[in-house]
């Protein structure tokens, strides 16, 4: 009887430690889950950042300026349009 | 026990005098009642503290590592049909300080912190002087200037988290779009049409936090914040470009107050460009004043004048009043009706339905308005959605003004048919027109992507009226029309010229507005198009001279991204023309 009651003593003791440790692992992983999520949370305001700057470096003024002046580009005359067939028949 | 027993050896204790002593009973008892009652006491603490105090204490000792954190959701992006961005939320920091702490900073640290915050250290001053426990010293501080603020770890100095909207496309879309207060509330445009949509909700959970200040656990149920939707417009920002630069230029060319145009899609009846001059730029609103605010397309009414012509022609058709080539006597180019007498800018004489439309005779119109009762023309024009706001969800647009039938008099009757007597919008006006494009069915407008097609309004006319239409539409902008400089090369387009005078404190003033709406291409209408110039002052003032060209360039430059194919044979006085232009 007080033998199988020391065994039982023994495994109680080992299950709390059990119980303590993985607590403590868990909150580990929490941490370090948390950390990623806010990681996450920050590319996501960077992605927004560097969308904000892509759409303002091709403000459609800023693209004519740049095609018109830097690279002399002009818009084709009705003379110079090629319209392929089957869109032409497709408007119709 | 072990008093009484007696040792075999030594000593014999009981015999020692002391305990030969009789002590009374009750001390005994005495003190055994003490112990017991401290120890009831002890009870009586313990149940007090572990069942009746229980909820109280429980709570204070969560409060030592429990916290409530709540989590922020951004307020939704608006970005146009092809998914450009034109509103976009990114975090910013607001530095506050509690004044009564933040006194206590050293000389060198409030130099350093004015510096960052660009600020003079004696703006700082006056606002740490105030006797308040919580002052905002700078809003919308960007991110990296206020991790270098909290680098420092100056007293008193806090921050938070919030949002700063931007708009890259700045003044091109500014009417359309509007802008946000700084408590992320929408103050105009889309952006107060949408709040409910793109206001976003905020999340809030319960955590507990380790001596370190790491958060290691979630408690109970989190709630997940709603970050707000996003809104797709149905604007297509390389068309709104285009409109606003030909309107910019017409505006500037003829020295224009101000100017409005409005491109649709004749086939979903959404809007692709809004513009309206003078504008701003929603990302600076310093200095900013009640004319540039204003959206004219949609909150100013104005006697549209000839524009209104081609629907009086539409009643006389659909009704068997005229036939398409039907003569009507337009000479002497004046009409005398009761005591008033309207007349033609130029003297014309016998003309057909067709040809009123296309030279704009005032009196050949009043004289086809005439063959009908008032009332007729009054349902055509409440049918067309005259006089009704237009139901955008838009703040501030108007209903314009048509009056009831029964009290006008032949000669409003006339005038109305001219478009004098009656105010619409400029947004009114081009969903009018898209009776014309779409065979008779007048549209509703949507500001959003219309993804599912085909759009079905209310018909107003027949399919064959229609046709009859807009072919008296395409003579206007033929040579002998009113305005051949709406011409498009390559594309076959319809349209008409309107040139009314203004009303100012009841009386008309030589002041014009000049206005031009057509559709494009008159095969197979894709646009709506309307143009509105307030007041031109230099280079002529009629419709087809300032507002035609602009048409032209913006319906032209509209079908091209569109990638509609021409449905006009290429002349080379057309080419010549281009060429010209450009």
């Amino acid at each position: 009887m007080l033998r199988f009651n020391i065994f039982l003593l023994v495994v109680v003791v080992i299950c709390a430690l059990g119980v303590v440790t993985s607590q403590h692992r868990a909150r580990k992983l929490f941490q370090e889950l948390e950390g990623e999520q806010e990681r996450a949370r920050q590319l996501d305001v960077e992605f927004g950042q560097l969308q904000l700057e892509m759409s303002t470096w091709a403000t459609h003024p800023r693209i004519e300026k740049i095609a018109r002046e830097r690279l002399h580009m002009v818009t084709p005359d009705a003379m110079g349009r090629v319209v392929p067939a089957a869109a032409k028949k497709g408007g119709r | 026990m072990g008093v009484r027993r007696r040792p075999q050896r030594g000593h014999r204790y009981a015999e020692s005098p002391v305990l030969q002593l009789a002590l009374q009973g009750w001390r005994s008892r005495t003190v055994g009642l003490l112990l017991m009652a401290a120890f009831l006491a002890l009870v009586a603490r313990g149940f007090y503290l572990q069942v009746i105090n229980n909820d109280f204490l429980q709570e204070k000792g969560e409060s030592r590592y429990r916290r409530d954190i709540e989590v922020s959701a951004s307020r939704g992006r608006i970005v146009d049909r092809h998914g450009d961005m034109l509103a976009v939320s990114t975090p910013m920091k607001s530095v506050w300080a509690i004044p009564g702490d933040a006194r206590t900073m050293s000389a060198p640290q409030k130099r350093q912190l004015a510096a960052l915050l660009e600020m003079g250290e004696r703006e700082l001053d006056g606002k740490l002087a105030s006797d308040k426990t919580f002052v905002f010293i700078r809003r919308q501080v960007p991110p990296e200037t206020a991790a270098r603020i909290a680098a420092l770890k100056l007293p008193g100095i806090h921050q938070e988290k919030e949002y700063r909207r931007y708009y890259p496309t700045g003044d091109m879309t500014a009417h359309i779009v509007g802008f946000t207060g700084v408590d992320d509330k929408g103050l105009e445009g889309v952006e107060l049409a949408f709040q409910g949509s793109l206001l976003g909700r905020p999340g809030a959970r319960t955590v507990i936090r380790d001596r370190r200040g790491n958060i290691v656990e979630d408690v109970g149920a989190a709630r997940p914040p709603q970050d707000g939707k996003d809104i797709r417009l149905a604007l297509d920002s390389k068309i709104q470009y285009l409109a606003y630069a030909q309107l910019k230029n017409a505006v500037e060319n003829h020295k224009a107050k101000a100017g409005g145009a409005i491109v649709i899609d004749a086939r979903t009846g959404e809007i692709l460009a809004l513009v309206n001059l003078p504008t701003y730029n929603p990302n600076n609103r310093e200095r900013l004043t009640g004319a540039q605010l204003r959206n004219r397309a949609l909150t100013d009414t104005f006697e549209p004048g000839s524009v209104m012509k081609p629907f009086t022609a539409a009643l006389a058709l659909e009704r068997g009043k005229v036939r398409y080539d039907t003569v009507i006597n337009c000479a002497p180019g004046r009409l005398t009706i009761g005591s008033a007498t309207i007349s033609d800018a130029h003297p014309h004489g016998a003309l057909t339905v067709a040809e009123v439309i296309q030279k704009s005779s005032n009196v050949g119109t009043a004289k086809i308005a005439l063959t009908f009762p008032p009332k007729e023309m009054w349902e055509l024009y409440d049918g067309l959605g005259f006089g009704q706001a237009p139901n955008l969800g838009f703040p501030g647009e108007v209903a314009g003004r048509l009056r009831p039938w029964k009290n006008w008099r032949p000669i409003e009757q006339a005038t109305m048919s001219y478009g004098h007597g009656i105010a619409v919008s400029l947004v009114q006006l081009a969903r009018a027109y898209t009776v014309f494009a779409k065979d008779g069915e007048l549209l509703p407008l949507s500001l959003t992507r219309v993804d599912e097609a085909p759009v079905h309004g209310a018909r107003i006319f027949s399919p064959q009226t229609v046709r009859e239409v807009r072919s008296m539409l395409e003579m206007a902008v033929q040579p002998g029309g009113t305005a051949p400089k709406a011409r498009v090369p390559g594309y076959r387009v319809g349209g008409k010229t309107g040139t009314a005078y203004k009303i100012e404190n009841g009386q008309y003033a030589r002041k014009y507005i000049a206005s031009f709406v057509g559709i494009a291409p008159v095969s197979d209408p894709r646009l709506v198009v309307a143009v509105m110039i307030d007041e031109p002052s230099a280079g002529g003032h009629y419709g087809g001279d300032v507002a035609g060209p602009a048409f032209s360039q913006i319906a032209g430059g509209a079908l091209r991204t569109l990638g509609i194919p021409p449905d006009a044979p290429i002349q080379v006085a057309d080419a010549r023309d281009a060429k010209e232009k450009l």
